[in-house]
């Protein structure tokens, strides 16, 4: 077989000639603590810059330096940003896990690798494209501390010759990584032009991959989830941020924090209208939140599953003894320590009832950068609205990758601060009872600590207490207290985002999906029209509880694939507690859990096959 | 105060805000009748009602357990929140973030503190946190009848015969050690010294650590416990004897400075602690850690102010937040303007 093997449908079209143009995946294999980052998020961004939709997906190791990691960039002009599961271009550059990629790959795909590896010998239906990565490196970089780090720039100048991607975006996008450090950037851009040099002179051509201008990108931007929802939550006003440290959610505290920095410290007096504090434990993290929420902040905390199931005893009790505040779950895999650097939808159903005794809590799932930052503020308006915690369900895959998105509109909803009485309020109504529903929504009236009124005491415990908020062990006013928080939860229900839905034509079934797996099932959506001629409407969920529309969406139709990022259909066993037997005889689900983003072929594979049955 | 003139009705006692010593009482106790717990929340009523201290300023803070329910009982005019077993001082540090205008007192035991909830009671403490916190101590948990708690000394009896064998944690060392800059230990039956060690603490900025020894009458009370009342009586040794002049009254008792220690607290207010036996120095910490461990070793109970700094920043301090409740600060403080969200995209495309 030459060394040119292409895929099979094209197989028609002369090798060499043939062009696919902005439609491929590069998957970067290195060492954990190699610098690679900084080489990747460059070709990521000057893929950007030249107008082509693109993505980013980091699959890195619980580990600080020495394990192998990959990077994967999508660059795709239909606007697919789902992980995909195989790569055109592999750069090989890790010697630990250089076999493995390049025995992974599928015929006809691009190999660009260190020379010393020698990996050609091991298939000859691939492209190889050899590169004497140390050889380069040595001269650009005198300092040999540095050459570690900075050798991973020369892969981004030998794939910017091999795909067409112009050498001035990887100089504006070096600009832009290393900010003010013009050292560290003409330094890197260097070991880019030396690797670009060398593929022009010995490297031709022999792969159809290119990458030309397109103008899709015009206006957006490119950022982690985790500094969305940071963003979302500086722009809602939070006051309290206390958190512990546990990937993959910490970026999201420390991106708060030099934002908050910037945007928060009043200009005059130099001091904060914030205050955010590293706890001792996530016990802590969330008992400052529910704290400061009680005293009347805006207050949050961001976590992951093992932080979440610490955080079970304070969240009961914000939920009984009714306590706003906001929590930030960026999902990881797995019960116990599982796989801390894999993402997953995870913690589902756990979250939806966490704490012993009956509790259901509100959850919002964003599924892009965009949702990641206007969620977050919804978050904080709900959490003050309906008095309890309310969890943005993000996953690591959000978090933590590198996304395109619109740039994020200014929030204009005044903040939702939810029933609170003055002095003034207590003078004109004479007393209040702290969880009487008065209003007939099943949401009392609170008072802060520091009202200057002799009745705007009341006692807060997460024991049995009565509508005046006296203890009691009652079982009447038990049953009371405990109708009206369903009630509540019935009320919020009301009010929390409704479901993103795309109808068909004529549906030969639908898809209910959330969060990350959108960009999965949107993929899908026209891989199972293109392939197989079917149709399948759309709905995604964009909050627990389902509101109406959900529950309608299910109705009409005859089969229902719930698409979900875990082992047990936990969003799936959610639906089921909630619709009529009918409705439950409708629901199939397709799982992915094995750590990576899920990506559009799996799902297509999955209901194709349960379709044929 | 006395009066030449005799009234037709004679008009009420107030405190300089003018409240009644009854506006600073709670519910009535259900905790058990002789129990050290009551003497304690006595003792903070007449704390706050002769400091005047407005009960709306006052947040009060609890964790589980016998002592945690107290909070009930006294300041019925302030907001109270008796939260989860072990983990007051994370509510409180929240509390106080959220509205730092407010006098937070924190009510633990020594199973709440010592034991379950030790984790976050050494970060209170080593933040520095301004918290009046009181372990109400009496080595055992009562709610769950009588088990041994953390503080229990080694040979102490339970009331089934069952001997402790493990060392007490001294949650004043620890206190000391970390960084709680005004903690003391006394006696719930001691009301004189447990009064100033209040009223000293109503005026320090900092974190307050007052280990109370506060005996249960129901299941530590009997013959071979260390946290009776005739053990803690008999084995009281008081490092000096103190006194509290509040910072509206004029300093004008003449002591002897040659026998007496006088400290000046954050608000003016003044501590004077008058030499029982040995010379003592409160504002040295090794100092009051030798003490401490000498004590233990004597099986004694040595009771005092132990250590104090009025000067070293609280945690609020540090953050450098603005002065009025974050709380309730309004939306123009907390949501930057547009031109700001405007800046950050433009540095993300």
């Amino acid at each position: 077989m030459a060394t040119t093997q292409v895929d099979p449908k094209e197989a028609e079209a002369p090798a060499g000639q043939r062009r696919i143009v902005n439609d491929l995946s590069i998957q970067v294999a290195t060492v954990n603590g190699s610098g690679s980052n900084t080489a990747n998020l460059v070709l990521l961004r000057a893929i950007f810059q030249m107008g082509i939709p693109v993505s980013g997906k980091n699959l890195f190791p619980s580990n600080i330096a020495g394990l192998p990691t990959w990077f994967t960039i999508r660059a795709s002009k239909f606007g697919y940003i789902a992980r995909r599961k195989d790569s055109e271009f592999m750069v090989a550059m890790n010697p630990e896990t250089a076999e493995e990629d390049v025995l992974g790959l599928k015929p006809g795909a691009s190999c660009v690798y260190d020379e010393r590896l020698n990996l050609k010998r091991l298939r000859d239906d691939l492209v190889f494209y050899p590169v004497p990565f140390d050889q380069l490196v040595a001269p650009v970089c005198p300092d040999a501390r540095l050459r570690k780090l900075v050798r991973n720039m020369i892969y981004d100048g030998v794939l910017a010759k091999l795909l067409g991607i112009d050498m001035q975006e990887i100089r504006v996008a070096l600009g832009k990584q290393f900010k003010k450090k013009a050292k560290a950037a003409d330094l890197n851009f260097a070991a880019a032009q030396v690797g670009y040099e060398y593929a022009e002179k010995n490297l031709p051509k022999v792969d159809p991959y290119y990458l030309e201008r397109l103008d899709l990108t015009r206006g957006k931007i490119l950022i982690e989830g985790n500094a969305a929802c940071a963003l979302g939550a500086m722009f809602a006003g939070v006051t309290v941020v206390t958190w512990y440290p546990i990937t993959p959610s910490s970026s999201l505290c420390e991106t708060l924090i030099e934002f908050m920095k910037k945007y928060r410290v009043d200009k005059q007096t130099g001091k904060a209208t914030f205050a955010i504090v590293q706890a001792e434990d996530e016990l802590a993290a969330l008992g400052m939140a529910m704290g400061a929420g009680w005293a009347g902040a805006r207050s949050m905390t961001s976590t992951s599953g093992p932080g979440i199931s610490l955080m079970a005893e304070f969240v009961g009790l914000g939920y009984y003894a009714e306590i706003p505040a906001v929590i930030f779950d960026v999902q990881r895999v797995g019960p116990s320590t599982g796989l801390p650097t894999r993402t997953a939808q995870g913690d589902i159903l756990s979250t939806a009832i966490l704490s012993h005794g009956d509790t259901k809590h509100l959850m919002l799932f964003p599924n892009s950068m965009s949702e990641c930052f206007t969620m977050a503020g919804e978050a904080f308006d709900l959490a003050e609205q309906f008095q309890t915690p309310v969890f943005v369900m993000s996953d690591l895959d959000l978090g933590m990758n590198t996304w395109m998105s619109d740039a994020f509109p200014y929030p204009t909803k005044p903040l939702e601060r939810g029933k609170v009485l003055s002095a003034e309020d207590l003078d004109r109504l004479g007393h209040f009872e702290r969880y009487r529903d008065v209003d007939g929504d099943a949401v009392g009236y609170r008072t802060l600590p520091g009202t200057n009124h002799p009745a705007a005491a009341y006692f807060t415990r997460g024991s049995g207490h009565n509508a005046r908020a006296i203890y009691s062990e009652r079982p009447n006013d038990y049953v009371d207290n405990m109708d009206r928080l369903a009630r509540k939860f019935e009320t919020a229900r009301q009010h929390v985002p409704g479901p993103q839905i795309q109808e068909a034509a004529k549906p030969d079934f639908g898809i209910l999906a959330y969060g990350t797996t959108d960009w999965a099932v949107r993929e899908s959506l026209d891989q199972l029209k293109q392939e197989y001629g079917l149709e399948a409407a759309y709905c995604r969920v964009r909050a627990y509880p389902f509101t109406q529309a959900v529950k309608d969406f299910i109705q009409r139709q005859r089969r229902v694939y719930v698409v979900e990022q875990n082992r047990d259909a936990q969003l799936c066993g959610l639906l089921r507690l909630e619709l009529g037997a009918e409705d439950v005889q409708k629901l199939h689900s397709v799982l992915h859990y094995d750590g990576l983003p899920i990506d559009a072929r799996s799902v297509t594979d999955a209901i194709a096959s349960q379709e044929k049955n | 105060m006395a009066t030449t003139t005799v009234p037709p009705s004679p008009p009420k006692k107030v405190n300089r805000i003018g409240l009644e010593v009854t506006d600073y009482k709670g519910n009535k106790s259900t905790l058990c009748a002789g129990c050290g717990h009551n003497a304690i929340s006595e003792r903070i009523i007449e704390a706050f009602y002769e400091l005047g201290v407005e009960p709306h300023r006052v947040a009060k803070l609890s964790g589980i357990g016998c002592s945690s329910k107290s909070p009930a009982y006294f300041l019925r005019s302030s907001h109270g929140f008796n939260a989860v077993h072990g983990r007051m001082p994370s509510v409180a540090t929240g509390t106080i973030l959220a509205n730092r205008q407010l006098m937070a007192i924190g009510v633990s035991g020594d199973g709440d503190s010592a034991s379950i909830g030790i984790g976050q009671f050494v970060h209170l403490m080593r933040r520095n946190l301004p918290v009046i916190y009181i372990i109400e101590d009496n080595g055992c948990y009562g709610l769950t009848k009588g088990q041994f708690s953390a503080t229990a000394d080694i040979g102490s009896k339970l009331k089934t015969g069952v001997v402790n064998d493990l060392p007490p944690i001294d949650t004043c060392a620890l206190a000391i050690q970390l960084g709680a800059t005004y903690v003391g230990r006394s006696f719930s039956g001691d009301k004189r010294q447990l009064l100033a060690l209040l009223e000293g603490a109503i005026g320090h900025k900092g974190t307050v650590m007052l280990d109370v020894i506060s005996p249960c009458v129901t299941f530590n009370d009997h013959e071979g416990s260390t946290k009776s009342y005739s053990y803690v009586k008999d084995h009281d040794e008081p490092l000096a004897d103190v006194s509290f002049i509040p910072f509206f009254e004029d300093l004008a008792v003449d002591y002897d400075p040659g026998s007496t220690t006088e400290i000046t607290l954050h608000d003016g207010s003044h501590l004077l602690l008058k030499k029982i036996g040995k010379e003592y120095d409160p504002t040295h910490k090794t100092e009051a850690l030798r003490v401490l461990t000498e004590a233990h070793d004597k099986g004694e109970i040595v009771t005092g102010l132990f250590y104090v700094d009025p000067q070293r920043p609280n945690f609020i301090d540090q953050l450098n937040m603005v002065d009025e409740p974050l709380a309730t600060l309004p939306e123009s403080k907390v949501r930057p303007p547009k031109e700001a969200l405007d800046e950050v995209m433009q540095s993300l495309m």
